[in-house]
């Protein structure tokens, strides 16, 4: 963990100045109201994320260079430093990678022009609710010149982009069902049809804002307060406080799960690390061919018993309903009886091999850059475990990485699936299961009742890769479609 | 496994026929191999494990290996690789990360051999060692490489890449403990067999994986590398560093490398995506395939050579369930069909054309290309002797400058500013433009206007002219002084042909025929690839029409047409003018081509003739009863031609200074799009006084009413600062003198002119005369007054 070293009140940093700069608003909010009669917006949220103290997030762009001047060139590219940056802020050498691809997809050359790339941005990000995503690319949307009249509904978009909206609904819920027809029909549908590249790129942007809403639901990214929904014009009043926003910020949090959980969560971390050791070490307990066939479909039909639902919903601010249609469609298990998908194999189609040649031909450069992210993201680790340092977490992030694939029929022929249950608890599949397949329904609770005794960063870091594995799985299944569809 | 003794090579390539033909599978394959005496081939995939035999005509299954109830993960193939020296053994990478054995002398069904789990993801390579039975190598995606002795239940050796997965490994075939291994991060590395715990030599081969490589089946050195960043390379792996020595560009990630046997040069590749097709390469030749075998639907995966020393049979599997055998003679040859010229313009309007000498030289009947053969040399290995060369083509690459002087528009500006338009005699006016184009080093223009001059000027008047101008005419095609690099000819190539047919037959008429051009065009010319004069050759014929290259016959016509020429010598004159705009009078202009077309052969008999012809012929047959008339739809067709080309000047220039003599016979829409165009130019170029005469002497009426407009000034009354709609001097309003003069107290009727600094002014003259005396405001207002 990165540890606060300097008190906050010393930083001088951007996105402090910024809040300095609102809490003298408030401070004078009574003031200026008297005199001018200007209504003060004053924040909803506390901090870039609900579920991470403030404090936490602002010492480490602080501690760490990279971070500071990764944040710099993001302010200078966009204006702005937004909430999903700064929280990725824990891992620099990650979010520069994510930064890049995110800046190459949005403003650099490529097939579509800029408005639709944001259009797009929203469709996806609608897919799932995600009105902070939405907002974000409205304001956007409008700057590149946008019409306006496209945000009142799909409906009121070109034909070209109500097509997409059947492939931005399976993308997003249930990938596996994409076949070349859809492909087909969105090729070949007359003077509304797309072209290839066009489509890789639209794919690319779908896929990008799923996982990214995955993200900003599993951090519990809080809104902007330049945002619709990111500020209030009520006064505060304390009954709108509940404790844990009280808490949130304010350097109790740590002191407030420590109280909670620690006599039966101590030993937590070190179960885990004892069963990883357990697994690398009894190789000589060989599980016959069927059993490894028998685990992954007990995976698969486990993680549909995963309950989600917890009710705790965030109504979004703006109507972000009309962005899409069909509300009703969601995710549906994988394997659920009666109708049988065949299992996607991974060593027949896979990112490294066959998905990068193709978005690399169709849309140079970016594949490189996916890969470099996948791989940053796959790889990446501190080689710590909570407060144990020099522990290796290849197995704990490949089992993190192979049980979302899983979720979404994604089967690894050298993998032993049995691996993912001894080292993901309840809690944590649950967590997972929510955030990938509806990260809408995320709640605070979920964020802290999973690894209870990790670092933030560890979860931020374990949001990383679900979101990357979830895009590489709705990529594989799109670029296999779009290479079926080719050959 | 290319590997194998000499001896066994006895019952070799001529006991192996059969015919091109394929076998659906029941599944993808995802690898093929082949034994040793070329009899069998094994296919190997997630579904599918099977022996077939290769028969005269058709390939049929000998053997089922996936056998056993329930599917397992163990028959799930990466690789296979049948021994090569073993006819009984093969190996399987699964996916799963077993590497299992098979015995085929087993009386059991099942065949499986052994079985090893030692690796942890797929294994992705298997390979046999060339010479030694027992040995195994086996690549894998968790970065390891095993080597296995089948006499023994586990591993004898682990070599770790310390990188990413492993793609591929291969035993060299004549270093008997070497191997080489390529990794998923674009790095290949040497091992020594005996030395597992750190390899000899590492380099990094592509920019992302390295999926496949392939060592030379005769030169020891030689490593051929495939990777995702769609190249393929080759090695030199004697030298200290690993010296990439030849690199071939493939459109698609390249899935699998192999040598063709028997042939030093040629490799085969298949690619992982997109593409299906198998590409043979010559690696000398890089940027187009040897052969390419096109009949898989989608990706191939597996390709082998049926025989070690056979280099006419290959074998692919392909994901479109199907098993090929090719054979080489039916393979298609994209050279055949590319097409050998190239043309491009560089970014200064430079101009490159390239193409096979063989084609030009069979443009010149007359006189054929030494060494007859080579002007078809594509037609050289159809021949059934098979000497599997590659197409023997050699081209010509002419590079043609533009200098930069071309590109600068003084030319434009310079002849705008002096040329008259009016206020003269025609005929003075003529003379004068044609003496501005001429010093400007225009001759074409130049004559253009001199023979203006003669066509429209009174016959009366043109007693003393003719000779004058004549003589001029006459001298302006002396000009041998004036080669391509003073010619402004920033129209570009068609405007340079003019000059270059000008010159080339200047100098012919002076010069012995042959390559007396190049003396001329020298720095203008690079060339590579081909004698001086063919370079030089081209640089004509990089012009013209792609008729003129490949049309042998009308050299003759020419000649016919020849004798007609003299009778209309300005007829011809104009022609000139319009051959490359003008492609429908193809025919006619074809009496020009030669002239620039031609070789040392053509310009002999052709080029002196005319230009004499132009000169001597031309005078004489100048009558004075022509009316003038009789050359409007020359001239008209001339004017054209001149916009067309870009010099709008010209034309717009001519259609003033002619003015009624030829305006009615241009539509007046040409004449407006011209006015426009040049106007345009002109204002770009800031001449404004030119522009403003052009607007002047135009007459239609679009252009002429361009003056009339914005002629408007709208002035604020400065006292009630309201607009002043009727008079400039009193406002409505406030019915105050609005302009008064602060030196004279009078109201200014005229021209006002006031200090921007305190807006106080007066009378021009008033003003001016006050400010010799005082720089302060007349007003008393105590500003320092400013004028410009």
């Amino acid at each position: 963990m990165r540890h606060a070293v300097a008190p906050a009140e010393s930083v001088e940093n951007n996105y402090f100045a910024v809040t300095n700069l609102l809490k003298i608003c408030t401070h004078c909010e009574r003031l200026s109201k008297k005199d001018l009669g200007v209504r003060i917006p004053r924040p909803l949220g506390n901090g870039p994320s609900r579920f991470i103290p403030e404090k936490e997030i602002l010492e480490v762009s602080k501690v760490d260079a990279r971070t500071q001047s990764i944040f710099e060139d993001a302010f200078a590219a966009l204006g702005r430093l937004d909430n999903i940056s700064l929280v990725m802020g824990f891992h620099p050498q990650y979010l520069g990678s994510f930064l890049r691809t995110q800046h190459y997809l949005l403003q650099m050359d490529g097939p579509l022009s800029l408005h639709y790339r944001h259009y797009i941005g929203i469709m996806a990000a609608a897919r799932h609710q995600c009105s902070y995503l939405v907002n974000l690319h409205v304001n956007d949307f409008l700057q590149v010149g946008g019409d306006p009249k496209w945000l009142n509904g799909l409906d009121e978009a070109p034909q070209k982009l109500q097509q997409l909206g059947e492939l931005n609904k399976i993308l997003a819920h249930r990938p596996w069902l994409l076949t070349k027809e859809h492909i087909e029909s969105l090729l070949k549908a007359e003077e509304h049809s797309w072209s290839l590249a066009e489509l890789i790129h639209a794919v690319v942007l779908l896929t990008h804002y799923h996982s990214l809403a995955s993200f900003t639901f599993g951090c519990g990214i809080t809104t902007e307060i330049h945002c619709d929904g990111g500020h209030t014009f009520r006064p505060p009043s304390l009954s709108q406080y509940c404790v844990c926003d009280i808490a949130n910020g304010n350097g109790h949090s740590i002191h407030h799960n420590d109280s909670l959980g620690n006599q039966e969560l101590c030993g937590e971390v070190e179960v885990l690390m004892e069963r990883m050791k357990q697994l690398q070490e009894c190789d000589d307990e060989e599980a016959s061919q069927e059993e490894m066939a028998t685990r992954f479909e007990r995976e698969k039909t486990e993680s549909m018993l995963v309950a989600t639902a917890e009710d705790e919903e965030c109504v979004p601010s703006r109507d972000i309903s009309r962005h899409f249609e069909d509300p009703s469609y969601g995710y549906k298990d994988f394997s659920r009886r009666g109708e049988h998908m065949p299992t996607f194999r991974v060593q027949d189609y896979s990112w490294e091999d066959h998905g990068f040649s193709l978005v690399n031909r169709l849309y140079p450069d970016v594949g490189q850059m996916l890969d470099e992210k996948f791989q940053m993201a796959y790889n990446l680790t501190y080689n710590t475990m909570a407060t144990h340092k020099d522990v290796d977490t290849s197995m704990l992030r490949r089992a993190i990485w192979n049980y979302i694939h899983c979720m979404f029929g994604i089967r690894y022929d050298d993998y032993d699936y049995g691996e993912i249950n001894q080292l993901l608890d309840r809690s944590f599949k649950i967590y997972i299961k929510t955030m990938v397949c509806s990260p809408e329904k995320t709640t605070k609770r979920m964020y802290e009742s999973f690894w209870r005794q990790f670092q933030h960063s560890e979860k931020v870091h374990v949001n990383l890769l679900l979101m990357e594995a979830r895009m590489q799985a709705e990529l594989l299944y799109a670029l296999r479609a779009i290479t079926r569809y080719m050959t | 496994m290319e590997k194998m003794s000499r001896v066994t090579t006895a019952l070799g390539s001529s006991a192996i026929n059969g015919r091109t033909m394929f076998c659906h599978l029941d599944a993808p394959a995802n690898a093929i191999s082949v034994c040793r005496d070329a009899s069998q081939v094994v296919v190997a995939g997630r579904n599918i494990f099977k022996i077939y035999a290769l028969e005269e005509d058709q390939f049929v299954e000998k053997l089922n290996l996936r056998v056993g109830r329930k599917p397992s993960l163990n028959f799930s193939c990466a690789d296979v690789m049948w021994h090569q020296m073993e006819e009984n053994l093969l190996a399987t990478a699964a996916t799963n990360g077993a590497v299992v054995t098979w015995n085929l002398g087993k009386p059991s069904r099942n065949k499986q051999d052994q079985l090893f789990t030692e690796h942890k993801r797929t294994v992705n390579k298997v390979c046999f060692h060339p010479t030694e039975v027992y040995m195994l190598l086996s690549g894998s995606q968790d970065g390891f490489m095993k080597c296995f002795d089948l006499r023994k239940k586990e591993s004898v050796s682990t070599f770790s890449g310390q990188s990413e997965s492993v793609r591929d490994v291969q035993f060299s075939m004549k270093d008997y403990f070497t191997f080489a291994a390529s990794f998923e991060n674009g790095n290949v590395q040497l091992w020594d067999i005996r030395r597992p715990d750190r390899y000899e030599r590492m380099f990094t081969a592509h920019t992302g994986p390295v999926f496949c490589c392939d060592w030379h089946p005769d030169d020891r050195g030689w490593l051929a590398t495939g990777g995702r960043d769609k190249m393929v390379k080759v090695w030199d792996m004697t030298t200290n560093r690993a010296k990439e020595i030849f690199c071939v560009q493939t459109i698609a990630s390249v899935a699998r490398v192999k040598w063709r046997p028997e042939k030093k040069f040629h490799l085969a590749t298949c690619s992982m995506m997109v593409d299906h097709n198998i590409y043979v390469w010559d690696v000398r030749r890089p940027f187009i395939p040897f052969a390419t075998f096109e009949e898989h639907k989608d990706v191939t995966t597996g390709i082998v050579w049926r025989h070690q020393h056979d280099p006419h049979f290959l074998l692919s599997g392909s994901k479109d369930s199907t098993l090929y055998q090719h054979m080489f003679k039916d393979a298609t040859r994209p050279v055949d069909k590319a097409n050998p010229e190239g043309l491009c313009f560089g970014l200064f309007g430079d101009l490159a054309f390239a193409a096979k000498e063989s084609l030009i030289s069979s443009d010149s009947n007359r006189k054929p290309y030494p060494g007859g053969d080579r002007r078809y040399p594509i037609f050289f290995f159809k021949k059934p002797d098979q000497t599997e060369q590659f197409a023997h083509v050699s081209s010509a690459l002419s590079v043609f400058e533009t200098d930069l002087d071309s590109n600068c528009m003084d030319w434009f500006v310079k002849t705008a500013q002096l040329y008259l338009l009016c206020g003269k005699p025609f005929a003075e006016l003529c003379d004068h433009n044609a003496k501005v184009a001429r010093e400007l080093k225009r001759p074409q223009v130049s004559t253009t206007w001199t023979m203006l001059r003669i066509m429209f000027s009174d016959p009366a008047n043109l007693t003393p002219g003719p000779n004058h101008p004549l003589s001029k005419l006459g001298t302006l095609p002396l000009m041998n002084s004036f080669n391509m690099k003073e010619m402004n000819s920033g129209m570009g190539a068609e405007s340079r042909l003019e000059r270059s047919k000008g010159e080339s037959r200047q100098d012919n008429s002076h010069l012995e025929p042959g390559n007396s051009l190049i003396s001329n065009n020298n720095e203008d010319n690079e060339e590579t690839e081909g004698s001086e004069g063919q370079a030089e050759y081209m640089f004509g014929d990089a012009e013209l029409d792609d008729d003129d290259l490949y049309s042998m016959e009308h050299d003759n016509q020419t000649e016919e047409q020849e004798y007609t020429l003299p009778q209309e010598a300005f007829q011809l004159r104009h022609e000139i003018m319009d051959n490359p705009s003008a492609p429908e009078h193809l025919q006619q202009d074809k009496a020009d081509s030669p002239h620039v077309s031609g070789n040392e052969a053509e310009v002999t008999c052709l080029t002196p003739i005319e230009s004499f012809s132009l000169i001597s012929i031309s005078q004489p047959l100048f009558t004075p009863q022509l009316p003038a008339s009789f050359f409007c739809p020359i001239v008209r067709e001339m004017l054209s031609y001149y916009a067309e080309k870009g010099d709008v000047q010209m034309a717009v220039s001519v259609l003033i200074v002619l003015g009624e003599r030829i305006r009615k016979e241009i539509d007046d829409l040409t004449q407006e799009h011209w006015y426009t165009s040049y106007i345009d130019l002109l204002q770009r170029f800031e001449l404004w006084n030119v522009s403003n005469e052009v607007i002047k002497l135009s007459t239609c009426s679009a252009i002429t009413c361009l003056n009339q407009t914005s002629t408007t000034l709208h002035i604020n009354c400065s006292n009630c600062k309201r607009p002043m709609s009727n008079r400039g001097w009193i406002c409505d309003r406030c019915h105050q003198c609005a302009s008064v003069c602060a030196v004279c107290h009078h109201v200014v009727k005229g021209l006002f002119v006031w200090c921007q600094g305190c807006n106080h002014g007066g009378h021009l003259e008033h003003i001016r005369n006050w400010l010799k005396s005082s720089a302060h405001c007349p007003a008393g207002c105590g500003h320092l007054c400013e004028y410009t």
